[in-house]
């Protein structure tokens, strides 16, 4: 079994249910007629390929069928958080451990429901 | 982009009066692939509860909840994946995701209800989809009832992860359907009409070993 937590189920979910649509958090151009060709170029086909943490779209294809986002680590495959659209990862390239303010607010049990992944 | 909302909209009785055949979607597989009897051994049974009116609803949960409980007289669902039901527990409705519900009615009252839900709902930005044709209701019950289920899902259905009165979109063989407990010992699978044939043939060789028996 791999499950992975849907953020909007609020439950975690069998992994079959789920499928990755690619990176995470990628804006399109505001204003696509003043695009440069190399702009226009990076935001349809060019993805980052970290080694660590990425930040992943996927969605709940059965299920409740919404998108969201996973925080993954490509060497371990350890799903390290899933959250909403518009919300913004706690773990970041910059805070692999969690961001420093939110790890004090965050109480014991929050943390324990935003965890990705229950083995 | 026009300020004004289009509101108006073609409802129209998909079920007339007058004697027009129609069929569940299960009815070419009783035909082809039987309906073994429920006998003294059966320990799993399955009745299908065909021609239910389904709606979806999709919107807002505080308009919808507000109209719901109006034309009902229940509201939604307050929780993901949970369900909710009348007295006679004919009529629910259930969570499919945040903005997306299913109604399940007796068949025949689906169009009326889809009007006054219409009505109630005014000018609010929502959507209701009369999804009957495409989807047929049928109960498992039986002491066996869950083993079934066990061997069929990958999704948890022992009584602490799965209590009366939750609903689940989950895979099941290898299609996949909605899943709910509306009682203790009775299950509900709300098959798609393309997937119900497989399904119920899936469904009749896994409750095989427990002598399963169509009702009905």
């Amino acid at each position: 079994m791999f499950l992975i937590y849907c953020p909007y189920c609020e439950e975690h979910r069998e992994e079959e249910e789920f499928h990755p649509k690619g990176q995470a958090h990628i804006a399109r151009p505001a204003d696509p007629e003043a695009c440069s060709d190399e702009e226009w170029g990076d935001y349809l086909f060019f993805r980052d390929n970290p080694r660590g943490i990425h930040h992943e779209l996927w969605v709940h294809a059965v299920g409740c069928r919404k998108f969201f986002n996973i925080t993954r680590n490509t060497v371990s495959y350890e799903i390290l958080e899933t959250y909403r659209m518009g919300e913004q990862p706690r773990f970041t390239a910059e805070y692999p451990e969690g961001k420093p303010a939110e790890k004090k607010s965050a109480a014991a049990k929050e943390v324990a429901q935003q965890e990705g992944v229950k083995a | 982009m026009s300020e004004q909302t289009a509101t108006w909209y073609n409802l129209y009785d998909a079920r007339p009066q007058v004697e027009v055949p129609a069929e569940s979607p299960l009815a070419w597989s009783y035909h082809h692939s039987g309906r073994p009897a429920v006998g003294e051994k059966s320990r799993v049974v399955l009745r299908e509860r065909d021609m239910a009116g389904h709606l979806i609803l999709r919107g807002g949960a505080i308009v919808l909840d507000e109209a719901v409980r109006q034309v009902l007289g229940f509201g939604l669902p307050g929780r993901p994946n949970t369900l909710t039901r009348d007295e006679s527990g004919e009529r629910s409705v259930q969570w499919l995701s945040p903005d997306e519900w299913l109604v399940i009615v007796p068949g025949g009252e689906e169009f009326a209800l889809e009007k006054r839900l219409r009505e109630a709902l005014g000018d609010a930005h929502t959507a209701i989809v009369n999804v009957s044709g495409g989807q047929t209701l049928i109960e498992l019950s039986g002491e066996k009832a869950r083993e079934l289920l066990m061997k069929s899902t990958p999704y948890d259905v022992h009584p602490e992860a799965f209590p009366v009165g939750k609903g689940v979109t989950t895979v099941f063989a290898k299609a996949n359907l909605i899943l709910r407990r509306p009682t203790e010992e009775r299950w509900e699978l709300v098959l798609r009409r393309s997937f119900a044939d497989y399904l119920y043939r899936w469904i009749l060789d896994a409750g095989a070993e427990y002598a399963i028996g169509v009702e009905g």
